[in-house]
């Protein structure tokens, strides 16, 4: 039985998006035959080139997305380099670990109200300019997509920063810092010359799904991006739920342009990856020490600082706003504080929690099984995981969600299983299994195998084994993967959407749809609300293994999570 | 113990090779209540002998040879299923359970009824002179008392043979002695073949068996 596991695992991920990926080709030739649709014609590419702005839309998804990436690999890169091994890198792994199960659309709503135009920080400035009305320029939604890069770089750089992390071990990084420092050269030079070249490879997939996330969201890009024309992505989610079904045949062949955006995009990326290996290659041997590097180093600390703080503040913007009474420009706080519109909102509260976890539960519940599964499997069998198995794993976040969401919707109205719960879970399984395994694959190699050894000698099953020793000791690291997976589900805004085809409301969906009418409220709200399932998840997976285990001292230092 | 007749371990001819690299060729026997040494540099394949004998040697090592315990073969057993017991340099106490705890987990299941079993564990506690430590965390006693638990967890086990994998290398000086000996004597007392391999030729001679060089 376990055997079988890792196979359906990869079914369950290739398989929904390989039929998604049909079912979106298919109509982007003209034939589905639902809506009539036999013949193959170029019909729909001839519809979308007519389309007014589409240049601009595909050139702000590439640009912006290269870019946001760019960015932030970069960022990450060089505050690895310049703190790793010391006090700031850790206070900044504490602080950047919880920043990573805020959902996007909260992150990108918060930092709307923070640098708006009658946002916090010009609220702040107009103390001392004394402006008494908001300046009229378009801070977000500029036409150049700046704040959109801006949200997508504060919420990559703590996924980027935690990937990078749990590399760092294989390079044995600490001995290699202290052997460039004693050949003198700056902390800095040290680690982009001799660790970066040996840790990139295990982050090199975890950056291609930054990119394809970057060049092809929706969410982000409808709260922060141009609106005229946008991003395609956003302009694609239009056109599907355009009451004219003839548009699907259009909206399908930009889902299939969409997906050459983000494998042009990734081949762009490759060529520069070689370009900076072949140049990087005669930098490394040429001797330069950069001895002096603490203006870089402070710099560096100062941008993950301001990245990490706007998330942190963009929450707490987001809490005002929610019990905000009346509140004008350019006051800072507001005149008054009302819980009026929580008490107001709170059986849509509850209705929209349920929906969330009846979604999030069961896709949870079933992506650790699947993943404990997969990796007990490996452990009976003594075969590690390869590579390929790796990739198939990480394909789904490797190709655009909108470019396979609707084919998978026509696919489970061919199954009879549209707007079913069923299909809505098994379309997030598609994304929360890929985090579970990232999260949990390392903790559980980790674990000491003398302890199955041991256990196994004492005359117990394999099975009593897992059950009664390994799981027990991962206790702390299933949680946390449970709670990464949860932080996943709740931010899922497309596959909830298209697949449920809106029949389900979750806290996402309604937070994103209240994006275009602009209550600062009740977009407080529910943006916070985004905020207290993966808040309270990780609560639970902290808090479990410590009653638990309170008086099992080892349990400790056996749990990272 | 099982109630058959008692012949001990035996190495029939075997050979460990890695890829292309013989790791270890060994031919013995070791009766019941024999302790014999292996002695070898790192890396000489020392650990996977004995992975081999308990059944967890991953297939990517090479073996030929039998082993034979009590007369019966144990290859193509799961390791679950071929009653040999065995230590690392870390005692591996399952952190998760109270002391009493792991010991019970170490207990056949054949022995019934929850007050019989928590005497069996009492027992052996006491036999390790640590009385009323069963509700203690492992991680609350002393590296002596952590040592003497995980023997006994083997123990508890009804092994055939017993395996010690440098078992007392992460011990300090004043304590190896003492620990040695109380293992060394409980195998004797079992009637235990066992075999141990180490880097430590002190241990060899405490075991008082007979040194096989490995190179």
């Amino acid at each position: 039985m376990l055997r079988f596991i890792p196979i359906l695992t990869i079914i369950l991920m290739i398989g929904p998006v390989s039929a998604g990926l049909i079912g979106t080709l298919l109509p982007a030739f003209g034939i589905l035959p639902a809506l009539g649709g036999v013949e193959p014609s170029l019909d729909p590419w001839q519809a979308l080139f007519a389309q007014p702005g589409l240049g601009t839309s595909i050139r702000l998804s590439f640009v912006n997305g290269l870019i946001a990436t760019a960015i932030s690999v970069a960022i990450v890169m060089l505050f690895c380099a310049a703190w790793q091994g010391t006090r700031i890198f850790h206070a900044m792994q504490r602080i950047l670990s919880p920043i990573l199960s805020v959902p996007h659309a909260t992150a990108a709503f918060g930092l709307a109200f923070l640098i708006a135009p009658s946002g916090w920080i010009v609220r702040l400035v107009s103390q001392f300019t004394g402006w008494d009305r908001p300046p009229d320029i378009a801070i977000i939604h500029d036409p150049w997509g700046m704040a959109l890069i801006a949200g997508l770089v504060a919420k990559e750089i703590p996924f980027l920063f935690l990937m990078t992390l749990s590399a760092l071990p294989q390079a044995d990084t600490d001995r290699t810092a202290q052997v460039t420092a004693t050949l003198g050269y700056g902390k800095i030079a040290g680690w982009f010359k001799a660790t970066l070249p040996r840790i990139y490879p295990q982050i090199r997939l975890p950056v291609m799904a930054v990119l394809a996330y970057s060049t092809s969201v929706v969410d982000v890009a409808i709260i922060l991006a141009p609106t005229t024309p946008a991003p395609l992505a956003v302009r694609i989610l239009g056109w599907l739920s355009d009451p004219d079904l003839a548009m699907r045949f259009m909206a399908s062949s930009a889902a299939v342009l969409q997906l050459l955006i983000v494998i042009v995009a990734m081949a762009v990326w490759i060529a520069g990856e070689r370009m900076i290996a072949a140049v990087g290659r005669y930098w490394a041997e040429d001797g330069h020490r950069f001895k002096s590097d603490h203006a870089v180093r402070g710099a560096s600390a100062a941008i993950a600082l301001v990245a990490a703080g706007a998330v942190v503040l963009g929450l707490v913007v987001l809490l005002v706003w929610s019990i905000a009474g009346f509140w004008a420009f350019p006051d800072l706080l507001p005149r008054g504080f009302s819980l009026r519109l929580w008490t107001r909102e709170l059986d849509a509260i509850g209705r929209s929690l349920t929906t969330t976890l009846l979604i999030g539960v069961p896709a949870v519940l079933i992506a650790v099984t699947l993943v404990l599964a997969c990796l007990e499997n490996e452990v009976r069998t003594g075969k590690a995981a390869g590579r390929r198995a790796m990739l198939l794993i990480y394909l789904p976040l490797l190709v655009p969600q909108i470019s396979f969401m609707f084919g998978l919707q026509v696919f489970f109205t061919l199954l009879g299983l549209e707007r079913t719960l069923l299909s809505v879970v098994l379309g997030h399984l598609v994304f929360v299994a890929p985090y579970v395994f990232l999260s949990l694959s390392e903790p559980f190699h980790a674990l000491d195998p003398r302890y199955r050894q041991t256990a196994l000698c004492l005359g117990s099953s394999p099975a009593r084994v897992f059950w009664q020793v390994r799981l027990p000791l991962l206790t702390r690291a299933v949680l946390t993967a449970a709670a990464v997976g949860l932080a996943v589900t709740v931010g899922q805004y497309l596959p909830t959407l298209l697949i449920g085809a809106g029949r389900f409301a979750t806290v996402t969906t309604e937070a994103v749809a209240l994006a275009s009418g602009g209550d600062r409220r009740m977009i407080g709200i529910y943006g916070l609300l985004q905020m207290i399932l993966p808040f309270a998840g990780f609560a639970l997976a902290l808090l479990i293994p410590a009653i638990l285990f309170r008086n099992r001292r080892g349990m400790g230092a056996q749990n990272k999570g | 113990m099982s109630e058959a007749v008692k012949n001990g371990l035996e190495l029939r001819d075997v050979h460990i090779r890695l890829g292309e690299r013989e790791l270890v060729a060994v031919d013995l026997t070791i009766a019941p209540g024999e302790i014999v040494t292996l002695m070898g540099p790192s890396g000489s394949g020392k650990s996977s002998l004995l992975g081999h004998i308990c059944g967890t040697l991953p297939d990517s090592f090479h073996v030929s040879g039998q082993v034979v315990l009590d007369g019966k073969p144990l290859d193509g057993l799961a390791p679950q299923d071929r009653h040999v017991g065995i230590l690392f340099q870390d005692d591996l106490l399952f952190p998760h359970l109270s002391v009493g705890g792991n010991l019970a987990f170490a207990l056949p299941s054949h022995i019934k009824g929850r007050a019989i079993r928590r005497a069996r564990v009492e027992a052996a506690l006491g036999s390790a002179e640590m009385d009323g430590f069963y509700d203690r965390d492992p991680a609350t006693l002393s590296g002596g008392q952590r040592a003497r638990v995980a023997l006994m967890r083997v123990l508890l086990s009804e092994p055939c043979a017993l395996l010690l994998d440098e078992p007392f290398s992460k011990l300090d000086s004043g304590l190896r002695s003492q620990i040695r000996s109380f293992v060394f004597d409980l195998c004797r007392e079992n009637s235990l073949p066992t075999l141990m391999v180490t880097h430590d030729p002190e241990d060899g001679e405490a075991a008082g068996g007979r040194v096989i060089k490995l190179d």
